[in-house]
């Protein structure tokens, strides 16, 4: 055993491949309880989009398919460029650890960034005392006529609107917590921590990346996508 | 060396176009009327992404069979959540009874 495995090997494991398996199967463990958080929240959205599918159509109608296509295409880079931060980790690149982070923190800024304008033109109209036109937000300014609805289709729109909301809120909450978490691996790498006998917490956090960006894989399409032939 | 450093970069660039053009791809498809099989095909390029994302980004194919297990137990779950509550609400107003 080399002396730089010595330093990261905790007493308990047997050599820094079991530690590592260890550490990997724990974070698994962690993103399938994920898996099914935001599951709960698919299978309300599967029921709903059974039962209101018109007024899922005409809520999917509303949204900006080109800016949720542009975002699928930002998140992917960042997973790209977080997969190279591992790969260059492993292979003891210091430099480019640090250079792919910066780039995964920026793409995933970009991608929130994005998503504050699509909250901005949904929300902003219900603020203050005006008519409230275009207001997106479920709750009684909600206007279901900015979406050719009445009565009971705007009230079903609402229930389309408080899933946008909540998931893609869900969604965008992990990225803020993991744009920070990125920041520290980027410090430690920066510092030159990781060895490439040992970059578990590059590898950590790039499997939680990941599963956010597999998140959004499938909320692009649920939501964005709605019967738009 | 670790098993995770089995995959090298060329074939992360070719993930990340493959998961690009699938992206372009289900854009496409949402346009086409497939009938009522748009949702079906929407989901199919997803399960797709999602998977070239698990087991490449995410090295799942080099993982260890216990890792690999904890995983897919995992979307038994999902799949029992989201299957068996959607064959009640489809099966709904389903009758045997013929007038």
């Amino acid at each position: 055993m080399s002396e730089a495995q010595a330093g990261a090997l905790a007493h308990h494991f047997a050599d820094l491949e079991q530690q590592r398996e260890a550490s990997a199967l724990g974070m698994w463990v962690f993103l399938v309880t994920e898996l099914l958080f935001f599951g709960g929240l698919f299978g309300i959205y599967c029921v709903y989009r059974h039962s209101y599918y018109e007024a899922f159509s005409a809520g999917s109608h509303h949204l900006s398919w080109r800016l949720g296509f542009i975002n699928t295409l930002v998140l992917i880079g960042s997973s790209f460029t977080m997969a190279m931060a591992v790969y260059s980790a492993a292979t003891g690149r210091r430099a480019r650890i640090v250079l792919f982070l910066v780039l995964t923190i920026l793409l995933g800024s970009t991608f929130l960034g994005v998503k504050v304008v699509e909250y901005a033109e949904k929300i902003g109209p219900c603020l203050g005392d005006g008519p409230h036109t275009g207001c997106l937000l479920p709750g009684p300014r909600f206007d279901g006529e900015v979406l050719h609805l009445e009565g009971e289709r705007a009230r079903e729109a609402q229930i389309y609107f408080s899933l946008y909301f909540g998931m893609t809120g869900l969604h965008a909450t992990h990225m803020i917590i993991g744009i920070p978490i990125l920041a520290i691996i980027a410090r430690m790498a920066y510092r030159g921590r990781f060895r490439p006998e040992w970059h578990t917490p590059v590898e950590l956090v790039g499997l939680y990346w990941h599963f956010v960006d597999i998140v959004w894989i499938f909320l692009f399409p649920l939501l964005y996508l709605i019967g738009h032939h | 060396m670790s098993r995770s450093h089995v995959v090298s970069w060329p074939s992360y660039l070719g993930v990340f176009l493959i998961l690009a053009a699938l992206t372009a791809a289900t854009v496409w498809a949402a346009g086409q009327d497939f009938g009522s099989f748009n949702t079906l095909v929407a989901l199919t390029i997803a399960v797709v992404k999602a998977t070239l994302v698990v087991l490449y980004f995410m090295h799942l194919r080099y993982s260890p069979r216990l890792t690999i297990l904890v995983v897919f137990t995992g979307f038994v779950w999902l799949a029992i959540l989201i299957l068996l509550t959607m064959s009640d609400y489809l099966s709904r107003g389903w009758s045997i009874v013929t007038r």
